[in-house]
């Protein structure tokens, strides 16, 4: 039977041949197009993302809360508010680094640094710029982050061969004009300074780091700080880092201390991928529509044209579902027709797009558009062509299967 | 006593409208195996009407129609479809042969929507139903390689595929010469005498009216008279109205 409607279906496209080829094309070009978008799409986001999951820690432990710490005014009074109360300290450090860190490594799949930063000023002749400095242990540090494949000079490993040392982001020795070898002083809010040696530079293509941060060794940062044996982030690397947020959620009910994955840090930047290809599949969307008016007409001509061919199937026995299948069948097939040449477009147009290159900074090499070919691509491609291929093969469909054959007959003899 | 292959009660079929039209009115008959029956009337009396409805491609405003002793009345277009299907073979005054299928493609048509042979034993009756009716040498041609007479046996065979009790001809002879027509007669009046099926046909042609077993006369949608063509013959009022 699916054969007889098959054999009939395709005898009736192949009538309209012209007609039938731009209908197909329509939906190949709707289809390749919009295969060839997504795999844009697609490739520019893993591509963010890949930077996002290598660039950031997946999960960063601070001593921040999320909610503010009871007052002690707020147990003695029903209401209490609180005006210019300013910590003793701006950013209070975990005391007991080596407990925490123990507990987190207990469970953690994955890595774990602890760091401590502040905020303070680098001074090189009479260039003065702000930094943000991380106290690092080199090792344990290196293999959480980039930061050593970052590294444009020097090696990250120099920092430990004596205590005087930093490295720093090629925009922070841009500012300060320093080199290899300067000896760059670095002053805390609290009035402590110390000269530090360059021996490494780093850049993260990250404006937000290459221009503001400066590593050192741990305890030097402790000591600018007068916080010795204190850290006040946890760096986390996961084995799976798509796990970030259940081990931030975890860490904070079990430490009581701020713990934001990957994700919630970059959840803008995230909302604004995920708008972006709402935003995308609403055009493939419209153009596989408009694709589908192409196939709306040709079956509806079909129908129209093969009026006399419904009348006497009926009256040979033929149901009004075998009718609606059977121009639903052209609809479908002229849509799968036309997704199989889309898929053949989309990968060549794909692979076209992909073998495009460009510079885009100067000291980056050559690269190209980001393309990522993805099956599922094809298959929502080809799901939304047949949707829109069926919806299109329907109507018409459900016109013919109501034509009453009597009316025909008598009009054709 | 053998239920009548076909009977109709009290048929009337009125088309809608400001103005109603009747097309049948107050019908009444009944047709066994083995006959063959010609309706007659002059233009717009309702003859082709008449076997619309026994054909199940109408349905009556009033009145039932039973086909082999099965009441039609209250059946779904699906259920009838399915008698018109195994039942019922349909001959029109047009071939209404599907014009992009070979000969026997068409003739397999019904027996592929049916799907009760194997495709091997459909092909075997297309094949045998054609060359009996001489169409043998012309299987795998079109339908518009071959002369009228010879499309509208093509016709007849494709009626005769899914071994039909009752074969319905709405003037299966009316746009063809006297030598198809008198081809075309010969294998109806083969399928009746031969086969034993029921072949109700409508026609203008008194000659070949007369030629039949039983005729059926309509006048402005009734029955004015039905019995032996003989019979009739003998008495010629109805036909003279023609």
């Amino acid at each position: 039977m699916i054969r007889l409607l098959l054999d009939l279906a395709l005898t009736h496209i192949a009538g309209r041949g012209r007609q039938t080829v731009v209908s197909v094309l329509g939906v190949a070009l709707g289809v390749g197009f919009s295969i060839a978008m997504a795999a844009l799409m697609q490739g520019s986001q893993n591509d963010l993302i890949e930077t996002l999951v290598e660039e950031y820690p997946h999960v960063s432990i601070s001593v921040d809360t999320r909610n503010p710490r009871p007052q002690p005014g707020d147990e003695a009074y029903d209401a209490t508010a609180y005006a210019g109360l300013r910590p003793r300290e701006d950013r209070r450090g975990i005391l007991n680094p080596g407990a925490v860190e123990a507990s987190l490594e207990s469970w953690i799949p994955g890595r774990l640094a602890g760091t401590f930063g502040l905020q303070a000023t680098a001074r090189l002749g009479g260039n003065d710029v702000g930094v943000s400095v991380v106290g690092i242990d080199p090792d344990g540090y290196d293999e959480v982050s980039t930061l050593g494949e970052n590294m444009v000079l020097g090696r990250l490993a120099d920092l430990k061969a004596t205590a005087s040392r930093i490295v720093i982001g090629d925009g922070v020795a841009e500012k300060l004009g320093a080199q290899i070898g300067s000896n760059v002083t670095i002053s805390s809010s609290l009035g402590i300074s110390r000269v530090f040696k360059v021996v490494g530079m780093f850049n993260a293509g990250v404006a937000a780091e290459d221009d503001v941060l400066v590593y050192m060794l741990l305890k030097n940062a402790q000591t600018l700080a007068e916080q010795p044996s204190a850290i006040n982030d946890i760096r986390l690397s996961l084995d799976d880092p798509y796990a970030a947020d259940a081990v931030a959620n975890r860490v904070e009910k079990t430490l009581g201390l701020d713990a934001k994955s990957w994700q919630e840090s970059n959840q803008s930047l995230l909302e604004a991928i995920f708008i972006r290809n709402v935003i995308m599949y609403t055009v493939v969307g419209a153009i596989l529509l408009v694709a589908g008016f192409g196939i709306f007409n040709i079956v509806s001509t079909i129908t129209h044209e093969k009026a006399r061919d419904i009348a006497i199937l009926k009256s040979l026995g033929f149901k009004a579902a075998d009718m609606r299948r059977l121009f639903l069948v052209e609809g479908m097939a002229m849509g799968a027709a036309g997704s199989v040449l889309g898929w053949i477009l989309g990968f060549g147009l794909s692979k076209l797009l992909a073998t495009i290159r460009f510079e885009v900074r100067a000291e980056v090499e050559m690269t190209h558009l980001p393309v990522d070919i993805d099956w599922r691509h094809y298959l929502i491609a080809a799901l939304f062509a047949l949707i829109s291929a069926g919806i299109a093969g329907y109507l018409p469909a459900r016109k013919a299967a109501s034509l009453n054959p009597v009316d025909i007959i008598r009009g054709a003899t | 006593m053998t239920a009548p292959l076909i009977s109709a009660l009290h048929v009337t079929r009125v088309l809608p409208g400001v103005v109603p039209v009747t097309l049948v009115k107050d019908a009444t008959l009944s047709i066994g195996r083995g006959e063959f029956v010609g309706v007659t009337g002059p233009s717009g009396s309702g003859k082709s009407s008449l076997l619309y409805l026994l054909g199940l491609l109408d349905h009556p405003t009033s009145g039932e129609i039973a086909i082999d002793g099965r009441t039609t009345a209250g059946m779904t277009d699906d259920e009838r479809a399915e008698i018109r299907l195994a039942t019922i073979g349909f001959v029109f005054q047009f071939h209404f042969l599907l014009p992009e299928f070979t000969i026997l493609d068409n003739v397999m048509i019904p027996m592929r929507r049916l799907g009760r042979r194997s495709a091997s034993a459909m092909r075997a009756r297309g094949e045998e139903v054609l060359s009996a009716l001489g169409l043998g040498d012309h299987m795998t041609k079109r339908p518009d390689q071959l002369s009228g007479g010879q499309r509208q046996r093509v016709a007849v065979a494709r009626a005769l595929a899914n071994d039909p009790p009752l074969i319905l001809a709405d003037e299966p002879t009316g746009s063809l010469d006297s030598k198809s027509t008198d081809a075309v007669f010969k294998i109806l009046d083969d399928i009746v005498r031969k086969d034993g099926r029921t072949v109700v046909a409508v026609t203008h042609d008194l000659d070949l009216a007369a030629r039949m077993q039983r005729r059926i006369h309509l006048v402005d949608g009734m029955i004015v008279s039905d019995g032996a063509s003989g019979e009739l013959d003998q008495d010629k009022a109805p036909l003279t109205q023609n």
